[in-house]
């Protein structure tokens, strides 16, 4: 099977600050993998420049075979990855449904056309209620998306990276600043919507049980650096991780 | 060429690039510490012409006190400017959009006032005792007025950049720009810093236009040519740096200098085309780390 | 859906209005008042394509005077020059001349983001002013230029003006499905998080370009018909201060509401006509009205009423545009 991503020793610094130190891993169509390590360990860093929204000083990375270090955010997104954020980014002032349809509606190139009423791009539409039924989100559809809790916000984040039906989708922290229930809900549904919609998925997580309950393989950073990758039982019982991550958590 | 006329034409750009950079240092640092971009920062150098005018013309104080008390009430009248309308939408969203609606608002409000106060007639200023004439320097006749101004200038240049960098206050009005919220933790009076701030930035205008006054002659509407042209200059030093405000003065007002002496009908529009060409070959101004945002 | 049903409200209140538009020949008592709607009709095409940038898409533009001045003088210059057989020609020649003219500054203005945009745009339209105004021997600099005359058969007011009328309305029309079509949407999302569009696959500097060159187009299509309008253009249309005043149109109706820059542009016609009789401080005026409008009704006189109706009916809904 070939890979969707290959990450080869990419890095990055800030100033003198190395924050993605040769970071080589990668992802296989169907994966279900989760990032752990502490604040700061330069998780999102590493999901930026995946994205393209920073480049990598050194390093490649080769996404559907092709090579996308310090390509553009727009195009890597086109080319199929997607993301959802740490810290929610939505359309605030549009309704539920049209932050998903504007997503929807990217995906079939159709998000420029004019004159003809975004009602009328029924494609789009269906589309964006079916991702908001398969969230939970369709009773708000009509709500601005402001109005909805943080939860469902985060939630509502995710559908429109899901809306672009994304070959690789990337997951900061979805369950950040949930309460206990809403996340247990959450990782119920992220499992559920990688077998639904068939993802490729690679999550950063600080609750350890979505990591330990639904990931397939865990990659652990620290100070920027790859410390281990393995399954949820190797990195369990790796005295490395326990002593440099997990031992302050456990 | 006459070497000596294109000193002359030197010693006019220098001139008009310490005025200049007197607004423009202002404008940098109100963005830079209080986040506000003053589109009426050009009002308050017209305001310090006007005080100016009055308190020599019509009050008969020496022009050096005149020049002082003008500094003074036009940072008064920002400092009242920003306690009553401005403070009342910081944070708001869109915040940026709406200072340069409000600030607008006050150079429509301030030049009517002018009008009210001053009428629309043109008013003209001497030049102080003592510089009226001219020196003779290295075999040369120089405007004594023009050399004072530029001397002048580089000491406020030098002495609020020292104000700045090595003073207490200097300091916290630094990271006031950082993080605010930190700093009223550590008890420091941050809605008071802005103020201050805001009234040192409108007297350094206030200044230039009572600097000018005897150059020029003082008019409404000398506002938004300045806020335009130091905008100007803003944009080419890159964003909120000191030195590079400076740097760029020197060039707009060099480049309007000589446009002024060859080409006198469209002089004006010169400093247009230098932001264009900067525009287009960098963008990030000339001062900034070659880093484009890839905004 | 309910953002369907306000679409419905706004559309039925716009026909509604250009109605009154229409009847108002019917029922005016001097010509004056006819110019004074075609001022209303116009100014509101300025105004509204000026805030498909600002209240839509989020970019401040200070310089639409550049536009506004360029679709006028296109008008004047070939009419004054060529004859009155070019003023039609040259009304869409000023439409087609100013979209080039965006297409070439407004990857220029883009390079800067915030209020460096914001100040760019204005640059760049003091540059046209100034142009404008040295340039004697071709534009009559401050003179102006009189005696600009419709084509024979638009030649009568009441021809004219319902020319107008039909023009405003296909533009008003135009930029309405704008704002209802995907475009549309992605402009409102450019305004509330442009980096969130990029991870959409979209270009955001290039939907903003679109947004740019579509508003000039617009614009100089009422700077064109407002030479008819007044027979003359003049180095004023041009003037910063024109830029400001459709932006404070756009702020006193509510950039939020399609139609806020229309009701705005009629609010400050008629103050401008009733108290611009009576002072010589209009900017004063001006000034006082725009700064009680940011401070205390950010969401303009529109937006403010519609907060009212849903606050009154206890409900929220999706924003009119
Ligand atoms: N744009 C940036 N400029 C400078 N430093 C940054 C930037 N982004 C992140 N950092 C620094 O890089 C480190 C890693 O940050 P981040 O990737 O957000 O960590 P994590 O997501 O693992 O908590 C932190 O020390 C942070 O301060
Ligand atoms: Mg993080």
């Amino acid at each position: 099977m070939e890979p969707v991503l290959v990450v080869d020793g990419i890095e990055k610094s800030f100033g003198g600050l190395k924050v993605t130190d040769k970071v080589s891993f990668s992802m296989f169509p169907g994966d279900l993998t989760a990032i752990i390590g502490p604040n700061g360990a330069g998780k999102t860093t590493l999901f930026n420049i995946l994205t393209g929204h920073l480049a990598p000083d050194a390093g490649s990375i080769r996404f559907e075979g092709k090579e996308i270090a310090g390509a553009r955010t727009q195009d890597i997104v086109t080319m199929g990855m997607g993301r959802a954020f740490q810290i929610t980014s939505i359309f605030p002032e549009e309704t539920v449904l049209d932050n998903v349809r504007v997503a929807c509606l990217s995906k079939l190139r159709e998000a420029t056309v004019f004159i003809r009423p975004i009602s009328a791009h029924k494609r789009a539409t269906d589309r964006a209620y079916q991702i908001l039924e398969s969230l939970g989100l369709e009773k708000f559809s009509d709500r601005r998306a402001f109005e909805l809790s943080h939860g469902d916000q985060k939630l509502l984040d995710i559908g429109i990276a899901l809306a672009l039906e994304p070959k690789l989708l990337l997951l900061d922290e979805p369950t950040s600043g949930m309460s206990p229930e809403e996340r247990l809900l959450t990782r119920e549904l992220i499992k559920k919507l990688w077998s639904l919609f068939n993802l490729t998925l690679l999550f950063i997580e600080h609750d350890m049980d979505m990591v330990f309950g639904i990931a397939l393989k865990v990659l652990v950073l620290q100070q920027g650096a790859l410390l281990v990758e393995g399954t949820p039982e190797e990195i369990r019982s790796n005295p490395e991780v326990i002593t440099a991550y997990l031992g302050e958590e456990l | 060429m006459d070497p000596s006329f294109l000193v002359i034409q030197g010693i006019s750009g220098l001139t008009m690039a310490m005025i200049l950079f007197l607004v423009a240092s202002g404008l940098t640092l109100l963005f830079g510490v209080v986040n506000v971009f003053n589109f009426a920062h050009g009002s308050f150098y017209m305001l310090g012409a006007y005080f100016a005018y009055t308190f020599v013309s019509i009050l008969g104080f020496n022009f050096w006190v005149s020049l002082l008390l003008a500094g003074v009430a036009a940072g008064a009248f920002g400092m009242l400017m920003e306690m009553l309308f401005l403070r009342r939408i910081y944070g708001r969203a869109e915040e940026a959009g709406f200072q340069i609606l409000l600030t607008y608002s006050f150079i429509l409000i301030i030049d009517d006032l002018v009008k009210m106060v001053w009428g629309t007639e043109y008013k003209s200023l001497q030049r102080p005792d003592g510089f009226s004439g001219s020196v003779e320097l290295l075999g040369m006749v120089l405007p004594s007025y023009n050399l004072a101004i530029i001397v002048l200038g580089l000491l406020v240049a030098v002495g609020s950049w020292l104000v700045l960098s090595r003073t207490r206050g200097g300091r916290i009005a630094r990271a006031t720009a950082i993080d605010r919220e930190m700093l009223s933790t550590l008890g420091v009076n941050v809605p008071l810093t802005l103020s201050l701030t805001f009234g040192i930035a409108t007297a350094l205008g206030g200044v230039a236009g009572a600097l000018a006054a005897p150059l020029r002659s003082v008019t409404p509407g000398a506002g938004i040519e300045v806020i335009i042209d130091s905008l100007i200059v803003v944009v080419l030093g890159g964003m909120g740096n000191f030195w590079g405000a400076l740097l760029g003065s020197l060039i707009i007002g060099e480049v309007t200098a000589f446009a002024v002496a060859f080409v006198p009908d469209w002089a004006s529009l010169f400093s247009f085309l230098v932001m264009i060409v900067v525009l287009i070959f960098k963008p990030e101004g000339l001062f900034s780390p070659a880093k484009v945002r890839r905004a | 859906m309910e953002s369907n049903k306000r679409g419905w409200t706004t559309q039925w209140a716009g026909i509604a209005v250009l109605a009154l538009f229409a009847l108002l020949p019917l029922v005016k008592t001097s010509d004056y008042q006819l110019t004074v709607a075609n001022n209303v009709l116009l100014w509101a095409v300025f105004a509204m394509s000026f805030n498909m940038l600002f209240g839509v898409t989020g970019m401040l533009s200070f310089g639409q005077a550049l536009y506004f001045g360029f679709g006028a003088y296109s008008v004047g210059l070939f009419a004054y020059y060529q004859g009155t057989w070019w003023f039609l020609p040259a009304l869409f020649l000023g439409m087609a001349g100013s979209g080039i003219l965006a297409l070439l500054i407004g990857p220029l203005v883009l390079r800067l983001t915030g209020v460096y945009f914001t100040m760019l745009t204005l640059a760049f339209a003091q540059l046209g002013w100034g142009i404008v105004v040295k340039w004697y021997d071709f534009t009559n600099g401050d003179d102006g230029i009189q005696g600009i005359m419709p084509p024979a058969a638009l030649s009568n007011k009441v021809v004219y003006y319902y020319f107008c009328l039909v023009l405003v309305s296909v533009s008003v029309w135009f930029l309405w499905r704008i704002s209802r079509s995907p475009f549309g949407l992605m402009l409102r999302c450019i305004r509330q998080n442009p980096s969130r569009v990029r991870f959409l696959g979209r270009r955001v500097k290039r939907n903003q370009l679109r947004i740019y060159v579509i508003s000039a187009v617009f614009t100089a299509l009422a700077g064109g018909l407002m030479a008819g309008v007044d027979n003359s253009v003049h180095t004023g249309m041009w003037y910063w201060t024109t830029s400001g005043e459709v932006i404070l149109m756009s702020i006193l109706g509510g950039m939020g509401q399609f139609f806020g820059p229309f009701v705005g542009a009629a609010i400050m016609i008629l103050i401008e006509d009733m108290v611009g009789a009576r002072t010589e401080f209009w900017s004063m005026v001006i000034g006082i009205v725009m700064l009680t409008m940011v401070i205390l009704l950010p969401k303009g006189v529109v937006g403010e009423l519609v907060q009212l109706k849903e606050r009154l009916f206890k409900r929220s809904s999706a924003l009119g545009v």
